[in-house]
């Protein structure tokens, strides 16, 4: 407001008229840019469903994908592929971050290593994924003179580490210091207390942050591209390269052909499906352990 | 979980306590071993020890895992770097061919493309927190924030694919003729647009980026402390002049790192921008002009690179990513950081 020299009831009133203007016009700004932000997000959902759902048929759970120029086929190797590569994502990085949230949470608060450790985290966090699959080539693949599903899912477990490690903390950090107290009262040792005491408070808002990191490389392409490679054919193999439905709908989405962008459509459709139904599946069994383990 | 621990003991010596003090128990459900571990309470020492020791592994592995990138993407582009030194940054050629790389091109894209993309997203993520915060009735603004927030869950490449089939032909037959007759004086907007280029990479990546900076400058901005709007208030400020004094200046500390939380998503985003940027290693004045970012020419080359100096010239590039997303997340966590820990009861 700064300072207010004396004026006239007229400059007052200008000034209060201009205030109240420039108030209302934020106000409209604010609304208007709410509504066309939420534009995009309806013209994709919309869309998806529209083209998706327009797409899919049986054979898409059922086939693998059909050679070119021909009708038909579907993405059943890529879905399982996805699977067996997110598995052992969620095998190694789930683990590891969970831990390191413990570290940070219950034996890391105020001391150096723990704030250097979670500013890593962080900055982590922020790594583009296709570093980590570059990361993850270097490592792996070029050690061993071929694409794995293994790089693939080291990859991915990298990037889940740090979301879950931040989740981890941050949910502990909500567990009452009486609580505690109260387990270390009875003599029962620190691991314990930290085991069936926090980590068991926590654990709705802990399965929740991991499902969340589930979500989040359930969708990613760029650190498959060449670490998985993708698969025309079933392979169950770790050792070999192996099909992932975020890789197969980026070959079909800018492959020139019509039925394969149809493909894609539906690959899209399932994709996003899986991932919504996992995070409310997760969100609606991680409430319900709330109210089991809130009293 | 327990298992580390459990191994480490003698199971004999175990259950004897186990029965010795706790008789009632055992008469009723005899206990695993696991289980009979888990309720012994003088085995402190050594199972603390061995679980303090594995979650601090785990601590450590994170700070492991950057450096074990760092080397790993140093020493495999140890032939690129020799090869061209400084001089990498600063020539456009890229030639596989002759053996001839720069990174200029790539640079360029990418700069341009996370820039157009902030300045479109952020006035729009800025009212959109406010909205949120201030103007929006209680009941609405679950959903809304919701909703927002589930542009962060769609996965890049289906992003890419929308905007293949939806957002490009818009920004060819409708945006880009627009554009070319108002503001085509500046030059920005010349030569033919296919659809396909920058500006189209810059919508998507704004889009994509919106949730990020509209979340974390909603926390920022909730961290003010409710006795600061009420004090503007009280002074007879509109809401707006509230939303100015109060709020933003108390926050703007965080919102600058919100942005350049946001910046540091645009500048290492792959697959959608792949998708629509037309992937030319050129650099242009014109919007419309395909272009390459550094993200996307290692989606396109790297696994059908050959030659090793092809190869380390492409990590050369993934190294230079790494690093300045490194840094430019390391500020605006900071800057984050100092408003939403401590600090925000600054006077205005």
């Amino acid at each position: 407001m700064g300072s207010l020299p004396v004026r006239s009831a007229n400059s007052e009133r200008m000034s209060s008229l201009r205030r109240s203007a420039a108030n209302h016009l934020v106000t409209t700004l604010a609304i208007l840019s709410t509504v066309v932000v939420l534009v995009p997000l309806v013209a994709i959902l919309g869309y998806l469903l529209y083209k998706g759902a327009s797409s899919l048929n049986l054979a898409f759970f059922t086939h693998v994908p059909a050679p070119v120029g021909q009708q038909g086929g579907g993405m059943a190797n890529a879905i399982v592929g996805s699977g067996v590569i997110l598995g052992l994502a969620s095998l190694l990085g789930i683990p590891v971050g969970i831990g390191a949230g413990v570290y940070l949470a219950e034996y890391g608060q105020g001391r150096l290593l723990g704030k250097v450790i979670r500013f890593t985290a962080d900055v982590l966090n922020g790594v583009p994924s296709i570093v980590m699959g570059m990361a993850a080539y270097a490592l792996i693949v070029a050690k061993q003179q071929h694409f794995s599903a293994f790089a693939g899912g080291v990859a991915l477990a990298i990037m889940m580490v740090p979301t879950i490690t931040r989740t981890t903390e941050e949910m502990l950090a909500t567990v009452p210091h009486a609580v505690r107290e109260a387990a270390l009262g009875l003599g029962i040792p620190k691991w314990r207390t930290v085991i069936s005491v926090s980590l068991r408070t926590a654990s709705p808002g802990i399965i929740t942050g991991c499902m969340l990191a589930f979500a989040r490389v359930a969708g990613e392409t760029a650190p498959l591209l060449f670490t998985a490679f993708g698969n025309q054919f079933w392979s169950f193999n770790l050792n070999q390269p192996i099909a992932a439905l975020p890789l197969q709908i980026f070959v079909y989405a800018v492959s020139p052909y019509d039925e394969w962008h149809r493909l894609a459509w539906a690959g899209a459709l399932v994709l996003i499906a899986m991932i919504m139904i996992s995070v409310t599946l997760v969100r609606i069994f991680a409430n319900r352990g709330a109210l089991k383990g809130g009293h | 979980m327990n298992e580390p621990g459990s191994i480490q003991l003698p199971q004999t010596v175990l259950s004897e306590r186990t029965q010795a003090t706790e008789p009632v128990v055992e008469a009723i459900k005899p206990p695993s071993i696991v289980r009979s571990f888990l309720q012994s309470k003088s085995s402190g020492k050594v199972a603390d020890g061995t679980f303090w020791g594995l979650m601090i592994v785990c601590a450590l592995s994170i700070f492991l895992i950057v450096l074990l990138i760092l080397s790993v993407l140093v020493v495999n582009s140890k032939l690129s770097i020799h090869a061209f030194g400084w001089k990498f940054f600063t020539s456009s050629s890229w030639d596989p061919n002759s053996g001839d790389f720069g990174a200029l091109p790539f640079i360029w894209g990418t700069v341009v493309s996370s820039l157009l993309a902030v300045c479109m997203a952020v006035p729009l993520a800025l009212c959109v927190s406010i909205f949120l915060l201030e103007i929006c009735p209680l009941w609405l603004r679950g959903p809304i924030a919701f909703l927002t927030e589930l542009l962060a869950a769609i996965p890049s490449v289906i992003y890419g694919l929308w905007a293949i089939f939806i957002l490009v032909p818009i920004m060819r037959d409708n945006v880009g003729p627009v554009l070319q007759k108002y503001l085509g004086w500046t030059g920005l907007f010349g030569g033919s647009n296919f659809g396909v280029g920058m500006l189209t990479a810059s919508v998507i990546l704004a889009i994509m980026i919106f949730p990020v900076i509209s979340s974390i400058s909603r926390d920022v901005m909730k961290a003010v402390p409710i006795h600061q709007r009420e004090a503007a208030l009280a002074l007879g400020a509109t809401r707006w002049e509230m939303i100015r004094m109060s709020v933003l200046r108390n926050a703007r500390i965080g919102i600058v790192g919100s942005v350049i939380l946001g910046l540091g998503r645009a500048l290492g985003e792959t697959m959608a921008v792949t998708m629509v940027i037309g992937n030319h290693p050129d650099i242009s004045k014109s919007l419309f002009a395909p272009a390459t970012t550094l993200a996307s020419v290692i989606a396109n080359e790297f696994s059908e690179a050959t030659g090793d100096l092809y190869l380390s010239a492409l990590i050369e590039i993934g190294l230079a990513l790494f690093l300045v997303t490194i840094v430019v997340n390391g500020i605006a966590r900071l800057l984050v950081w100092a408003v939403t820990r401590g600090n925000t009861a600054r006077a205005v």
